[in-house]
């Protein structure tokens, strides 16, 4: 670990690397996943999904269906309430409820291929996919568009005609496909290019690309005779899926109990609810519990991947390696609803840097795909492959070394970014040291039509509302209470915090995410910001133990509260001293438990950085490109628990080497995608890619106790650009479109 | 005085001013003194007496967490900005 400033804290618990406290049942099959729930009574839904990529619901007629035996429940979006333009506020944004609520079930016209039409209950899965095959749907097929530039011409197929384009607050005063417009400027940028000695200008393009979470939606309903309805769900955000669930079904938000099962992956795919309030409609007609899983192919076909892009990027600098100037033309893909990402990918494009003068545009485009959501750094990858790509190209044509020329131009604690904002203590340049330091980059590569890449990224993370309580346990163990579901291994990284803050081992602490009825409200498990904002709360929780501890001690010693100071894991007073154990197991004799909470709410971003590199081979016969060597480098404050922090690093990059490679959405001429599976969707396996090494640099943030940053998201921006870069010097072919699969870079190289 | 950055995108209210300074101890109070110099700005900000889904307003770098109610110091640096969520 690369340690860029020393810290002036010691710590007993931090930077340890205990065994998470959710191994057991994870490595033994026992943790409860939402698959694996059986309640009494329990029946199966399913979906029925629009086989056309648009077109108009003329009539659903579900009566046959409803006839099957076996069937107990059919719903449409007519058994919803009508939300026209209700906004609800769900703390990492907000959402149009009519839109959210036309996602989960089709309102009038179906969107994209596999937007959901109809759903069944019945008393098997069988019986409830046979029933499906007997719900009538008469449909008018629509034209259909699935790329964003042919969906911002005048004449592509409208999807809305209620949605007009929104530039900061300003409605345009007409329909158009184009949701929303941004725009940055910062200094006069066409005087700095003209100045400029060298301009570089390319465009790029990228695919959708799904999450490719390993466990696929489900969600379980039970809406109780006495009108409390409980969801038992796989999903980032138990407090948001209870809001959106209560909202589409318009009840009273404390009639809803969330409770997370476990959840093998998210990556921002698991934000918006998809079968929790279909399974809830469900149960409310049937009055039994209603499971809902999905296959793979809704999985791909009905849920979110992240913004296909078109970006145009030009950069300017001086002959001594100074950039001048900046300017981007990013239009992403939202799919079939409002509310892309392409408001951080504007803020990230240039965000690595120190531009004079800069200018970016960015559009939210409609288009017949699935609602895009959230996915690790959203926005931010496609930005970073567009704008390192050019920053490598300028570095090579002014001969200067790529690292020494990101260093000229690093952004640093002063920097202004180009949509305003200011950077406080931020490690960028220390990663960049970093790289220059490690064994990879001063190692030769050697070997015909091989390469090497190296690339940033940026992304924000944020903080937001979390809440936490703890009991003490008279055997001076602690029982931690917290909201946030565990995707990463944070039970045990919030869980350490704790451990640190009351001087106690990471193993007497005991976590527990727990529902939306047994913890204070707390945000989704996103934005890299559980270990940050979580670990925050429990940093508070240890502190208000701590506070109560000493008054007890005060008590048994017949002192003032005041005279009693703990330390390392001890209360002491100048004669007197007794463990944490010893006093938890005196509490009941001094008042009863103690019980610790606190709920916090930071409001800064915690400004990750990082800097990959990568060695290829590409095989010159076949365009495949198999990855030699790939060490990843990333600031992250201070590391809670390495071990999850280079977790994080290594499965964001095997991510971003998917989208640099393989991963993309293929679509026929008619908007359907053509390969929602697998195996026709190639992800990358333990096969693809090698060990990926890993170097944690540690720049306290100041916004947090022990310096955290987070660190799940920015992993995933640099991967793309490095490895154009790796396979331009292995290929002498820049790639300017993701991904770079083996037919669309031999054709590249032919060239 | 605060110092206000105004969004490219509402400059055809400003007349292209870019920044202003505006007294103010909330957001709330800060959205009357610029709407008071330039008509039109609060309909771009706010809606239902809050802030517009889709702008986060960042203060001091930190982005508001409180809508209209957030403090804001007599130095404090304001912007505008798309609101962003994470994966």
């Amino acid at each position: 670990m690369a340690q860029a400033e020393s810290h002036p804290r010691k710590y007993k618990v931090i930077g340890t690397r205990p065994v998470r406290h959710d191994g057991a049942d994870k490595v033994t099959g026992r943790a409860i996943y939402g698959a694996d729930l059986r309640l009494n009574g329990m029946v199966h839904g399913k979906i029925l999904r629009s086989p056309h990529a648009h077109a108009v619901i003329k009539s659903i007629d579900t009566s046959a269906a409803a006839k099957l035996p076996g069937v107990v429940a059919v719903t449409t979006s007519a058994d919803f309430p009508d939300l026209q333009d209700k906004i609800a506020d769900l703390g990492e944004g907000a959402v149009n409820l009519a839109h959210l609520g036309a996602n989960v079930l089709a309102h009038g016209k179906a969107l994209y291929k596999g937007h959901a039409v109809a759903a069944v209950a019945a008393t098997s899965p069988h019986v409830a996919q046979e029933a499906l095959s007997l719900i009538k749907v008469e449909y008018e097929p629509l034209p259909a568009v699935t790329w964003v530039l042919d969906a911002m011409k005048d004449d592509a197929p409208l999807l809305h005609d209620d949605v007009y384009t929104k530039s900061m607050g300003k409605k345009a005063d007409k329909p158009s496909n184009i949701a929303a417009h941004i725009h940055f400027e910062k200094g006069d940028v066409e005087d700095a290019f003209a100045g400029s000695d060298l301009v570089v200008e390319r465009e790029f393009k990228t695919a959708s690309v799904h999450q490719g979470y390993i466990e696929p939606h489900v969600s379980t309903a039970l809406w109780n005779q006495d009108g409390h309805l409980t969801i038992w769900t796989s999903t980032q955000g138990s407090f948001t899926a209870r809001q959106q669930t209560a909202e589409l079904l318009q009840v009273p938000i404390s009639q809803v109990t969330v409770v997370p099962c476990e959840i093998g992956g998210g990556f921002g795919g698991k934000i918006a609810v998809y079968l929790e309030p279909v399974a809830a409609m469900l149960s409310r007609k049937c009055g039994r519990p209603v499971k809902m899983v999905m296959s793979r192919d809704e999985v791909f076909e009905a849920t979110g991947p992240t913004p296909g892009s078109s970006m145009r990027v030009k950069i300017g600098a001086t002959k001594d390696g100074k950039l001048t100037a900046g300017e981007a033309w990013l239009a992403y893909d939202a799919g079939a609803f409002p509310g892309g990402v392409i408001g951080p990918g504007c803020m990230c494009v240039f965000s690595c840097y120190e531009f004079p003068a800069a200018r970016v545009d960015g559009y939210d485009v409609l288009d017949n795909k699935p609602k895009t959501q959230a996915y690790r750094a959203p926005g931010a990858t496609q930005a970073a492959f567009a704008c390192e790509s050019v920053i490598d190209e300028l570095a090579e044509k002014l001969g200067i070394d790529p690292i020494e020329f990101r260093l000229k131009n690093a952004a640093k604690e002063g920097t202004r970014r180009v949509d305003g904002p200011v950077y406080p203590r931020v490690g960028f340049i220390e990663t960049l040291e970093a790289a220059k330091a490690s064994d990879h980059w001063k190692s030769p590569l050697e070997g015909k039509n091989r390469g090497r890449g190296i690339a940033s990224g940026y992304w924000f993370n944020i903080g937001l509302k979390s809440s936490a309580a703890a009991n003490v346990n008279p055997d001076g163990t602690v029982s931690l209470l917290e909201g946030s579901t565990d995707i990463g291994g944070t039970r045990t990284s919030v869980a350490m915090q704790l451990a640190e803050t009351l001087g106690i081992t990471a193993e007497a602490v005991h976590p527990k995410v727990v529902d939306t009825d047994s913890v204070g409200y707390t945000d989704v498990t996103g934005g890299s910001r559980v270990t940050f904002a979580t670990g925050l709360a429990a940093y508070e929780v240890g502190r208000d133990i701590l506070r109560q501890m000493c008054e007890r001690a005060a008590i048994l010693w017949e002192c003032d509260a005041a005279e009693v100071e703990s330390v390392d894991g001890e209360f002491k007073t100048k004669d007197k001293r007794m463990t944490f154990a010893e006093l938890a197991g005196k509490l009941s004799q001094t008042g009863g438990p103690v019980v610790g909470r606190a709920t916090v709410n930071p409001e800064g971003p915690t400004n990750g950085f990082g800097t990959h590199i990568v060695d290829v081979e590409v095989d010159p016969d076949t365009a495949k490109v198999t990855v030699l060597r790939y060490t990843a480098i990333q600031d992250a404050g201070k590391a809670i628990h390495p071990s999850y922090v280079e977790g994080q690093m290594q499965g964001g990059a095997v991510q971003g080497i998917g989208w640099a490679l393989n991963e993309e959405y293929v679509f026929d001429g008619e908007g359907r995608m053509a390969n929602a599976s697998y195996l026709d969707y190639r992800m990358p396996t333990a096969l693809d890619v090698p060990h990926i090494d890993t170097i944690i640099v540690e720049v306290p943030n100041p916004a947090h106790p022990y310096g955290v940053r987070g660190v799940g998201e920015t992993p995933i921006v640099p991967p793309p650009a490095a490895m154009a870069v790796a396979v331009y010097h292995a290929t002498g072919v820049r790639m300017q479109e993701l991904p770079m699969s083996p037919p669309k870079l031999w054709a590249a190289m032919q060239k | 005085m605060a110092t206000v950055f105004i969004p490219t995108q509402w400059r055809d209210l400003t007349a292209d001013v870019e920044s202003v300074e505006i007294e103010g101890a909330t957001l709330r109070e800060i959205a009357r003194g610029l709407e008071a110099r330039f008509p039109g700005i609060a309909e771009r900000l706010g809606d239902d007496g809050g802030i517009a889904a889709g702008v986060a307003v960042s203060i001091d770098g930190a982005i508001a967490s409180r809508g209209m109610l957030a403090p804001v110091g007599p130095q404090s640096e304001i912007h505008f900005l798309p609101a962003i969520g994470g994966g």
